[in-house]
């Protein structure tokens, strides 16, 4: 999954969690990249007509935004599920922010195949606890990614 | 959250190298069962595809061993490979493919997608700075070799594809 596309999820899953544009500091923070890095992503991405900006309000995804992060974040409900249901890892959510950027959508796809992922995915994901809610393992804590 | 393209750890590598067996396994396993599914008359009348699959699975199984043998060098823990065979057998077990363009489809899909996974992870391992348990150098001759033998894949399947058509 390339740079904007984890923007793109991160953006859509502000929004989702605030019902309101996702302020550009709190991207930042999740991505843990400084403000000024997100700034320049997220002008690109307006240009590229997958967002648009409101000054003092934060981002919001236009509907071609919402289709692209919709497929990154079924991509990591994949790697997520991926991890815990065939590799058994108990620390899936440190090492699925770890391998996103490396995993593409297609190789998800032939990962996806041997996963019992539900129909409603990627709407399964929980934003508050950064995993999908359809998991078989009990959800605890874990220490930040590397 | 681990932004920008690149393997930061053992762990990390030994990570996505199992990714690679896995996808591996799944191509083999494909492969198996779609040269099951083809009829005695039909192997005879298309040794083409059987060549074609009979080679693949061979191919996905050479390609296995060599990546279990770079996990391990890694300081990484092992998964038990046993019970993912056991997945992906039962996963495919009681798949059958449409037909002679399905089989080719579904195995042209299988090379791009194992090319484009190596790819992408000698693109990550190159970009990254950091220091594997396992030689640097080593590890990239493997891996290219690997989407060496993937790409020529793709254009075999691609070939048989285009002179059926």
């Amino acid at each position: 999954m390339n740079t904007a596309d984890q923007y793109l999820k991160t953006i859509y899953l502000i929004q989702q969690q605030d019902n309101s544009p996702a302020a550009t500091g709190r991207v930042a923070d999740r991505l843990d990249v400084s403000p000024a890095s997100a700034n320049e992503m997220i002008g690109k991405l307006e240009a590229r007509g997958l967002a648009e900006h409101e000054k003092y309000k934060g981002v919001s995804l236009t509907d071609e935004g919402i289709v692209r992060a919709r497929d990154a974040l079924q991509t990591y409900c994949i790697i997520e599920r991926f991890l815990v249901n065939v590799l058994g890892v108990e620390e899936f959510r440190a090492e699925a922010r770890e391998l996103e950027s490396v995993i593409d959508g297609t190789v998800a796809e032939r990962l996806d195949t041997i996963i019992d992922r539900k129909p409603e995915c990627p709407d399964c994901f929980d934003p508050e606890q950064d995993a999908c809610a359809c998991l078989d393992v009990a959800l605890v804590d874990e220490p930040p990614a590397d | 959250m681990s932004l920008g393209h690149r393997v930061r750890s053992d762990r990390q590598l030994a990570r996505l190298l199992q990714i690679g067996i896995v996808l591996e396994e799944v191509v083999e396993a494909r492969a198996h069962h779609h040269y099951q599914s083809l009829s005695a008359d039909e192997r005879t009348l298309d040794s083409e595809l059987e060549t074609l699959l009979e080679h693949a699975a061979e191919e996905s199984a050479d390609h296995r061993a060599r990546l279990e043998s770079l996990i391990d060098g890694l300081d990484a823990d092992s998964i038990p490979f046993g019970e993912i065979e056991t997945l992906v057998e039962a996963r495919y077990g009681q798949t059958k493919p449409d037909d002679f363009d399905g089989v080719l489809y579904d195995q042209l899909c299988n090379e791009e997608t194992a090319y484009k996974f190596y790819d992408d992870l000698i693109e990550a391992i190159e970009a990254s700075d950091a220091e594997f348990s396992l030689d640097r150098d080593h590890l990239l001759t493997v891996l290219r070799d690997l989407r060496e033998e993937e790409r020529d894949g793709v254009e075999e399947v691609t070939k048989i594809m285009e002179r059926r058509e």
